[in-house]
């Protein structure tokens, strides 16, 4: 560099070059600002998901109950004094409890006096709380005579109008509650007669078509018996290619075929998988149709390359060292892969079932193929029976013209994200767990 | 199976006893000469209950129908078709457990209801008790072959590695399964269409006759609409992911601080781990009628099921597909390229304008077509949000259905499987699996070639 070159004005300085500077440095801002709204936008939307499911979930885990009197007439009930035990819960369960709660809510709306009034007035409570009057009969026959308050199950329409989902400022005829039954309703609610409580029976009974009596279990024992079976399924056969393609299979034509195949396999849509089920399981072996046998089977072809990519990950994890020291021993190559290396990489075969797991129990369309959609009150006891899965309930009351579904429909979300969640914190619980640098 | 595990014990004892329990004269560890001969005698027991499964049913069936033939119109029976056939026995089966039959209980069906009841245990007895025999046989066989030079643990291995190859073969064979089940159907199914109405008719409405005499319903099964439908809302899903997931990736590795991307990346890929059936309550529920009322307030008349709702849900379910594996390929870019853009005085804009994304554009290419394959293939979304009716149409405003609608819209529910209708879903899983599969294809090879490209 010269003394010249000091004194004149460097390019740097010139007024053009300052403007065109600025200009870069802004663009820098706004591009970097573009980025982040991306970022923001795909948050954004998790967010607003997660909220609105909460906001209209969390509601269909309570409640609305309504203390009646209840007048036990033996005149109804005409039990016999002298019955055994079987015979005597017999005869209440035959009972007319219908005509009891009618009666007993007469009594305690004395001026409600037609006919139709006081079917309204009966469809206040659900077609549930007969249960509840032929349980309490059943536990204690003494009560058979007495007036006991007993905490009767509203029906969905009132449950949901008193959590806000129905408004009374619209006309009567477009919301399903009348203006008596709101009356009625206010009466009950003065005398401090509604209770709201948990739903104990949305996490304890099957699916019903009404939604105050419907219930997940039956859809979440479902969704397990069908895990199970793929899980028995996918894992040992999962593994064990693992293993093959890792440590022992040649390299030529048929395992790079193998390899592109379960490499495609991986990105084949659910519901491809769901056809599948239909021709092979059911039109060719003829398997039960709904049974969570087949849905397992079904998903444990689809969650198969899953499990493999993420086998051969942790058994590629194994440095070589481990099994040199083997063979050095004297193992044979089985034994090395048995004893070593499989044990070793258990922790991340694990963490990738999980993963695979995770998405069997998310998956709903290649279960509707193979007819898991049915509609199914009895929880199922094995992998023969009819069984429905938690996404396809949820499928199937989201589809459900009751509105009393709606909240129904993102409690059982929240119950099916949680059990997601569940699964994958284990899965990242496991990876740091076990993680091991070499 | 209780006697593998008896031929287990048994086997090793031999083996210590023929070395009166020196075990170093052994070739193979002793537990290796009782798991051979327990796999002597699991293996044909096995191949024989195998075999009872899947031929008992077809020995029983035929001993029952071949028992009806001297009956008084047994004869009949052996002219029907094999459909009539068919049901015939599908009767007598239900009979014999009790259940409702389709046809009045006639004398023959109730005596072939009772055969095959008695058919039945008796080859249930002659299977398993054959089944126990031979693997007794097979167990005492193993059991004499052992001694001290046999060498047990190199046949136990060479069985274990076929068992592990036959495993990988699985794989291939869902493939062959997925690929033949949906070729065949399709076959059956172009026997009641032609292939030029299916692939370019403009119509899609797939009710068929019930009955002969029905009038009017021969059905149009042209699949131009159904892939309109689908382009259309993948086009819309594609059109808000790809920006939003490229620039979060971009966000994410060249200007977030480690500890923003620690926390902004599981966020992010949280989306990816929701169910879609959620997606799709989540669409009909939250979006569509919010689409709906913003369009009433702009004097648009929007369909409930519109395109555009559907569409934007699906895009939300693939950003995370598309920033996760475009975030894979910026990072895989070498920082010597970043250097010497800085070095030459770039910006970290221009850096990332002129030198990364040019760099790793195969693939984020690659990513963009799986996103695409993705958005193609999914269900539950649009199934729930978008709407049934076949519409030809470019507006996104108004509903159209899918090809994925319209396999689970003819699935579900029961139907016989021989109907053009049913059959016409697995000619849509056929063209479905296609696409994806060329689109899986082609991105796989990209991101290959592209991999050696920086290795």
């Amino acid at each position: 560099m010269t003394d010249k070159d000091l004194t004149s004005k460097s390019p740097w300085t010139t007024e053009a070059m300052q403007k065109r500077l600025k200009k870069r440095y802004r663009k820098e801002t706004a591009f970097k600002a573009v980025g982040l709204s991306g970022l923001l936008i795909g948050l954004c939307a998790l967010a607003i998901l997660v909220i609105s499911i909460f906001t209209t979930g969390l509601s269909g885990f309570k409640e609305t109950r309504l203390t009646i009197d209840v007048y036990m007439d033996p005149a109804i009930i005409k039990a016999a004094p002298d019955l055994d035990e079987d015979a005597r819960i017999a005869h209440m369960a035959k009972v007319n409890h219908r005509a009891l709660i009618r009666n007993s809510l007469r009594l305690s709306f004395p001026d409600v006096k037609s006919r139709r009034d006081i079917m309204a007035l009966q469809r206040l409570t659900s077609n549930g709380a007969r249960d509840e009057v032929r349980q309490a009969l059943i536990d204690d026959p003494t009560i058979i005579g007495k007036t006991i308050p007993m905490n009767l199950r509203a029906s969905s329409t009132v449950d949901m109008y008193i959590k806000g989902q129905i408004s009374r400022d619209v006309a009567q005829s477009s919301r399903k509650i009348s203006d008596k039954q709101l009356v009625w309703l206010d009466k009950l609610n003065a005398e401090g007669r509604i209770v709201k409580g948990f739903n104990w029976i949305f996490l304890s009974s099957g699916d019903s078509r009404e939604p105050e009596l419907a219930g997940i279990l039956g859809a979440a024992i479902g969704s397990l018996l069908t895990l199970l079976v793929t899980l028995v399924i996918a894992f040992p056969i999962g593994v064990a290619t693992a293993i093959y393609l890792e440590e022992f299979a040649p390299r030529n034509k048929w395992t790079d075929i193998i390899e592109i195949n379960i490499n495609n396999l991986a990105a084949v849509p659910s519901i491809i998988f769901g056809l599948l089920g239909l021709a092979i399981f059911l039109n060719v072996f003829n398997m039960p149709r709904s049974a969570p046998l087949v849905g397992g089977l079904t998903l444990a072809l689809m969650t198969l390359p899953t499990i493999i990519i993420t086998s051969r990950a942790a058994i590629r994890a194994v440095p070589p060292s481990i099994r040199e020291a083997a063979i050095g021993m004297g193992a044979s190559k089985i034994q090395t892969q048995l004893h070593h290396v499989l044990p070793l990489s258990l922790p991340g075969i694990l963490t990738g079932t999980i993963i695979g797991m995770a998405q069997a129990l998310g998956e709903t369309a290649p279960l509707l193929m193979i007819g898991m959609v049915a509609f199914i009150v009895d929880v199922p006891e094995g992998i023969l029976d009819a069984a429905t899965a938690l996404p396809v309930q949820i499928f199937l009351w989201a589809d459900s013209a009751e509105r009393g579904f709606m909240e129904k429909t993102s409690a059982a979300i929240i119950v099916l994200l949680l059990f997601l969640v569940l699964m994958n914190g284990l899965a990242i619980w496991m990876r740091h767990k076990f993680e091991k640098r070499w | 199976m209780l006697i593998s595990s008896a031929a287990y014990f048994i086997g090793r004892r031999k083996a210590l006893q023929s070395v009166q329990g020196d075990v170093r004269q052994l070739h193979s560890l002793p537990g290796h000469y009782g798991w051979f001969s327990a796999m002597t005698s699991l293996l044909p027991g096995m191949i024989i209950i195998l075999a009872w499964i899947i031929f008992g049913p077809v020995i029983i069936d035929n001993m029952t129908l071949a028992s009806l033939a001297g009956l008084e119109g047994g004869e009949k029976i052996q002219s029907l078709s094999d459909f009539d056939r068919a049901i015939y026995l599908n009767d007598i089966h239900n009979l014999a457990v009790g259940d409702a039959t389709s046809r009045p209980v006639t004398e023959s069906l109730t005596f072939a209801a009772q055969y095959y009841q008695r058919a039945q245990q008796d080859i249930f007895w002659i299977f398993s008790l054959s089944a126990v025999a031979i693997s007794a046989l097979a167990a005492t066989l193993g059991i004499r072959k052992i001694s001290p030079t046999m060498r047990s643990r190199n046949i136990l291995e060479r069985l274990i590695l076929s068992g592990l190859a036959l495993c990988s073969l699985l794989a291939v064979l869902t493939t062959v399964g997925i690929v033949s089940s949906l070729i065949f159907e399709t076959l059956r199914f172009l026997d009641h269409v032609s292939l030029a109405d299916f692939l370019l008719g403009l119509k899609w409405s797939p009710q068929t006759a019930l009955r002969a005499d029905q009038v009017g319903s021969s059905g149009a099964f042209g699949v131009i609409p159904l892939f309109a439908g689908t382009l259309l809302i993948t086009f819309i899903a594609l059109v808000f992911a790809v920006p939003v997931g490229l620039l979060s990736a971009i966000y994410m590795t060249e200007f977030a601080s480690r500890g923003a991307r620690a926390v902004f990346k599981p966020l992010l890929e949280l989306l990816a781990g929701i169910p879609t059936v959620v997606y799709g309550f989540f669409a009909a529920l939250v979006v569509a009628p919010f689409i709906r009322t913003s369009g009433d307030f702009l004097g648009l008349e929007i369909a409930s099921e519109s395109a555009l709702a559907a569409g934007l849900v699906m895009g939300v379910m693939i950003i995370p597909l598309m920033s996760s594996l475009s975030d894979d390929v910026i990072s895989a870019v070498p920082q010597s390229l970043r250097d010497a853009s800085y070095g030459l005085g770039a910006t970290k804009t221009e850096t990332i304008l002129n030198v990364i994304i040019p760099s790793a554009l195969p693939g984020i290419v690659s990513a963009f077509l799986l996103a695409a394959s993705r958005a193609i293939g999914e269900t539950m979304i649009v199934v729930m949000a978008a709407g049934m009716a076949a519409n030809l149409t470019a507006n996104p405003l108004e509903a159209v259905t899918t090809v994925t609608v319209q396999i689970v819209a003819l699935l579900t529910g029961d139907q016989e499987f021989n109907s053009a209708k049913t059959l016409s879903a697995f000619a849509l899983g056929l063209a479905l699996f296609t696409i994806t599969l060329i689109l899986n294809f082609i991105a796989l090879k990209v991101v290959r070639k592209y991999q050696e490209q920086y290795d």
